[in-house]
């Protein structure tokens, strides 16, 4: 049975007060936005609630709204969103969850205690945005190397990077002897 | 179930601790096990892996960043080379999510073509992740015989989408040509002698006893860390949960087909293996269902339309382009740069099942020409995650055995 939406997030508003932002509604999925403070205890309800019973954690990932036209920034007090896509199995329904995480400090705390899945999909958001996950239990970068400096997926990083390229140590032949 | 550690003390309780000392040990990214750019750092003792850590990232290519600075059409090209097993999976996921946000509908031919195109290529992908998985444990001609058949299959993906790999086949709103007039005789010739060859993939390895013995209960994930893992596709279906995005969430026409989801219970590497080959028949079942129902037929006499008639996000066809002035703006507008093919502002996260799992699009628009953010929820990634787990404290040939039933592709995998 799918999931009643509007009483849900009622529930959530009523039980989180000030740390619940609003909740939107696009092509028929539902947004949760929330402070970033609050981020461990709503997912927690979430998860466990029976109304909602979000199991699974389908996709965690961030946006990063430096370049949003000015119309569009309003829905984004802070910097960052750190976006989690919630899937419940038993309802077959969907919610995302917003969380909006300043530019300094970056942090927020993990949700990877509440769902295995975040462990790496959390190391990818820290890595290609750089907000940086509290009590994550292996926080560093995986698909960029580790000596790498910056954070790709920001947009002030250019498409062509900052020279990365040309300036990348070169392989150097072991003496022998 | 016991672990190897504990067999061995069996085999030798007098075992000094000295036979227990670890030590590191890289496999990868070079070795053939791995598939080409895979690395694990393994802590061994003896044969016997006490912690892997896979390191990933080798295949990066930035398609996430990419995506931002190409429009929505441009990116069914950099789709392709996600999952290379199975483009057509990629273009289609990608096409159903420009189309929910941009509101458009498909046209019933357009979808019945697309559910045809996607279960072959789900059949290419499934076939050649059996072959490779037994070639990971020694069996070699059964990989021999699968690519047989994707070599059949990417024939008829050439004739359709004129390209065996890089297929870029759909548009936004649509596909790019409609398929040819004997499209129904090829996949009917195909599915005439397929059938056969599941069955004896199934005759060579299922009672096999060295496939068997390295299988059973290798690499088992229980139900609750599957779902706490995000694992998806063929692996959580192999867990015990019937959970697939064509029936739990339907999109294009599966609604209208009829087949089963096929599942298992052990979530051990041997279910992987039996959930794909069943995986395969029922696909078998859905194209056959698609291609006797497909509207207008092979040829297409009536000239049902294939792609969606919103002009202000399909193109038109040609002859309407040549004779009709709005239909000649419209190509106009949706083809240069800064004018059409504008999404309204919003954000769609849009998932389908492809063949190793669910493929979801997160995009979100500003309401220009391109996307503002394109994330690919890849169903490798969050699959490969569980590979530590499997592994650890099995040997290393488990581990071959572990990670050849993920079937975990680089390009999806890293992006």
């Amino acid at each position: 049975m799918p999931i009643d939406f509007p009483a849900l997030l009622k529930t959530v508003k009523d039980r989180f007060g000030d740390d619940v932002l609003g909740s939107a509604e696009f092509r028929g999925q539902h947004t949760l936005r929330i402070k970033h403070t609050a981020n461990l205890k709503v997912l927690k309800f979430l998860r466990d609630d029976p109304a909602a019973k979000f199991e699974m954690l389908t996709d965690v990932t961030c946006v990063d709204s430096l370049r949003l036209p000015s119309d569009m920034t309003k829905d984004y007090p802070e910097r960052f969103a750190v976006v989690y896509q919630l899937t419940s199995l038993e309802h077959g329904s969907r919610l995302r969850v917003k969380a909006y995480v300043p530019e300094e400090p970056c942090e927020i705390d993990s949700a990877a205690g509440l769902w295995k899945a975040a462990n790496w999909g959390e190391r990818e958001a820290f890595d290609m945005f750089g907000v940086i996950f509290r009590g994550h239990p292996d926080l560093k970068r995986i698909l960029m190397p580790d000596n790498y400096e910056g954070h790709p997926l920001r947009k002030d990083y250019p498409l062509k990077g900052r020279g990365e390229r040309d300036n990348f140590p070169k392989y150097q032949e072991i003496p022998r002897n | 179930m016991s672990t190897a550690v504990e067999d061995i003390k069996k085999i030798a309780p007098n075992a000094t601790k000295q036979v227990f000392k670890t030590m590191q040990m890289n496999i990868g990214p070079q070795h053939p096990a791995t598939h080409g750019t895979l690395r694990l750092k393994c802590e061994v003792d003896g044969e016997i892996v006490v912690k892997v850590e896979p390191e990933i990232g080798f295949l990066h290519t930035g398609f996430e960043k990419l995506g931002e600075y190409r429009n929505y059409n441009q990116f069914v090209v950099i789709s392709d080379r996600m999952n290379y097993l199975s483009p057509l999976n990629n273009n289609i996921g990608f096409a159903i999510a420009c189309e929910e946000l941009f509101n458009v509908t498909v046209p019933t031919r357009g979808q019945y073509i697309r559910v045809i195109m996607a279960e072959l290529s789900r059949i290419a992908d499934h076939v050649v992740s059996v072959g490779l998985q037994g070639m990971d444990l020694g069996a070699f001609s059964v990989m021999l015989w699968t690519f047989i058949e994707r070599e059949k299959l990417y024939d008829i993906f050439e004739s359709v989408t004129g390209a065996r790999l890089t297929t870029s086949w759909t548009r936004v709103g649509g596909v790019f040509r409609d398929v040819p007039a004997d499209f129904p005789e090829l996949v009917n010739g195909f599915l005439a002698k397929f059938p056969a060859v599941v069955d004896e993939i199934e005759y060579m390895l299922n009672k096999n006893k060295i496939f068997m013995d390295r299988t059973i209960g290798v690499g088992a994930v229980s139900k609750e860390d599957a779902i706490s893992f995000g694992v998806t596709g063929p692996l959580l279906r192999a867990s015990g949960v019937a959970y697939d995005i064509r029936k739990a969430k339907p999109y294009l026409c599966y609604n209208e087909l009829n087949f089963d989801v096929p599942t298992r219970i052990e979530g051990d590497v041997y279910a992987r293996y039996q959930v794909r080959l069943a995986e395969m028949r029922e696909s078998i079942k859905i194209v056959r269902q698609a291609l006797e129902k497909l509207p207008g037929g092979g040829a297409n006499t009536e000239k049902l339309p294939v792609n969606s008639v919103n002009h202000k996000v399909a193109l038109p066809t040609k002859d309407m382009v040549y004779h009709d002035m709005e239909s000649l703006i419209h190509h106009f507008k949706i083809t240069m740069p800064g004018h059409g093919l504008i999404p309204p502002k919003g954000e769609v996260y849009s998932s389908t099942e492809t063949p190793n799992g669910e493929l979801g699009f997160y995009l979100v628009s500003d309401g220009t020409g391109l996307p503002y953010r394109v994330r690919i929820r890849p169903p490798s990634y969050y699959n490969y995650a569980t590979f530590p787990q499997q592994a650890a404290g099995r040997l290393i040939s488990d581990a071959v055995a572990c990670m050849a039933s993920i079937n975990v592709i680089a390009g999806e995998l890293d992006r």
